[in-house]
């Protein structure tokens, strides 16, 4: 049977395999895409034995918080989170994101809502996928215009987390910490690495094994539509909505 | 019954002057936005809001209708409904400060008045933009041996006091004290708050300290300078294990301010 498989439940596809050896993922603010894709990693785990904890932190069932706001940045700086998500208005070839806005600072041009907790989580997760929708040289920069959290830091910087993939609609792509470069890695079935290389701001290696995305298969996409989609409708309802009609 | 004196919206609304510091709880927290609507018929100049650690549709308001002259916040966003236009276009053509932080220094700041000390430190932040611009923030080297590695270098933040928090709650006991739930950052504001006025569904005629589950989900009485009973208070943002968001409303204001003319329309609709 081929499956009619919608753009975001690929990308949540590819999302939910980064998970596979975690233990807690959390979630923060405007992710509806990588809250589905915990949530799809959790019941995965299931299958395997595994237990997989996960926070959504705009929802109030799938919050594992009672002590308040602060709580996710003190539990993800006691090392208690293994993976978080960040996006970015701009991400450039150093991983330094920028959810601030366009222009130079403070005379900005675009104003965009904010670093959230980027400053922090970005330090202090072990992994952290950064994962921006839109793959253009207008989101992917040679620099960013504003740094809301570096993706490197200097010597002698607390630091035992930071960016290990960045997720877009294109493509996957590694961080290579020590290079300070990302490496291509996989890419969408309907890509070439040549336009790859056209529609990125920043410059960035090849990997020895580059292959395509897989494609979730029937057992997936049945738990992301029958299982997970409804969990997503509590903290998502718009998405929800949008992708699955529910 | 009761053993306060409950107070009018228009009570709570008289104690913000002109230029305070006033506390904004986050969309999940309990926004008070008919207090906030309330405000900005009253004319209120020059607040400086103190995000914790985002606003959405109230701050968004705050700034469209001009009450704001300053904000610091980790973001400011309608969420789910898009960026928050009336934020972006004061920020755009230099109507308002804003104070970027990040999340956890927002939180850091308040904690170091809870405790009355004069900064707090926290990691992370160092060689971010963020941190070059915070000219009130400064980097040390970490002076003790006894923790983390010594000479690392380390953001200190300082205090910061709110001269008002105003936020809404399912409810109060006879006595006061303020349901706040998991919503613990509302305990956190109102302890770093030198006035503290809630805004609550109903009040309920018992104790919470009577049982140990109530008691510990409560902000207790003793930081609450007065209450009022405002039905759907929060509207349209969510009341927490109340109710939920009115959707259709949210985006119906996420359109309507695109535009200066299309927010003017709507607050008047909407006052």
């Amino acid at each position: 049977m081929i499956l009619d498989i919608q753009r975001e439940e690929l990308l949540i596809s590819q999302l939910a395999d980064l998970l596979k050896n975690d233990k807690h993922v959390a979630v923060g603010a405007a992710s509806p895409i990588p809250g589905a894709a915990a949530l799809l990693a959790k019941e995965e785990a299931k299958f395997w034995n595994k237990r997989l904890r996960v926070t959504i932190l705009h929802s109030n069932k799938y919050n594992n918080f009672t002590d308040g706001a602060r709580e996710l940045f003190d539990c993800a700086a006691q090392g208690r989170i293994d993976t978080f998500f960040l996006g970015g208005v701009q991400i450039d070839g150093q991983a330094n994101i920028n959810l601030v806005g366009t222009g130079e600072y403070p005379k900005i041009k675009k104003r965009f809502p904010g670093s959230f907790g980027s400053a922090l989580m970005y330090f202090v997760v072990p992994q952290i996928i950064l994962f921006r929708e839109e793959h253009s040289p207008r989101t992917l920069v040679k620099k960013v215009d504003f740094i809301s959290a570096p993706g490197v830091s200097e010597r002698g910087v607390y630091r035992p987390g930071g960016p290990k993939y960045l997720l877009t609609n294109r493509a996957l792509f590694k961080f290579n910490k020590n290079l300070q470069k990302f490496s291509l890695f996989k890419i969408n079935e309907k890509e070439t690495v040549k336009n790859l290389i056209k529609m990125t701001g920043f410059n960035f290696d090849l990997d020895n094994k580059i292959s395509q995305m897989p494609n979730p298969d029937t057992n997936r996409i049945n738990i992301l539509r029958n299982k997970i989609a409804p969990m997503v409708s509590e903290f998502y309802p718009e998405f929800a909505n949008r992708i699955w009609g529910i | 019954m009761k053993s306060f004196d409950e107070l009018s919206l228009k009570e709570i609304v008289d104690e913000v002057q002109d230029g305070f510091i006033l506390g904004i709880p986050a969309d999940y927290s309990g926004v008070p936005m008919k207090f906030t609507k309330e405000l900005i018929k009253k004319g209120v100049k020059n607040l400086k809001l103190y995000c914790l650690p985002l606003t959405t549709i109230q701050g968004d308001m705050l700034i469209g209708s001009g009450c704001v002259s300053e904000i610091e916040a980790a973001a400011v966003t309608l969420g789910e409904f898009g960026m928050a236009p009336r934020f972006s276009e004061a920020v755009e053509n230099g109507k308002i400060l804003i104070k970027d932080s990040t999340c956890p220094a927002l939180h850091a700041q308040l904690q170091a008045t809870e405790k009355s000390v004069p900064f707090m430190p926290l990691r992370g932040v160092i060689g971010s933009d963020i941190q070059k611009h915070r000219k009130d923030w400064h980097v040390i080297s970490n002076p003790m041996k006894s923790s983390g590695v010594k000479e690392e270098p380390i953001l200190l933040l300082p205090a910061v006091q709110l001269d008002i928090l105003v936020f809404h709650a399912p409810c109060s006991d006879r006595n006061g004290n303020i349901q706040i739930g998991r919503r613990r950052e509302l305990a956190t504001l109102a302890h770093a708050s030198k006035k503290v006025f809630v805004t609550v569904e109903k009040v309920l005629d018992i104790d919470f300290f009577e049982d140990e589950l109530s008691a510990a989900t409560c902000l207790p009485a003793l930081y609450v300078n007065g209450i009022s009973i405002v039905k759907n208070g929060a509207w349209p943002c969510a009341l927490p294990g109340v109710y939920s968001s009115d959707n259709e409303e949210l985006k119906k204001y996420s359109l309507a301010a695109k535009t200066k003319e299309g927010f003017g329309e709507y607050m008047r609709y909407c006052l």
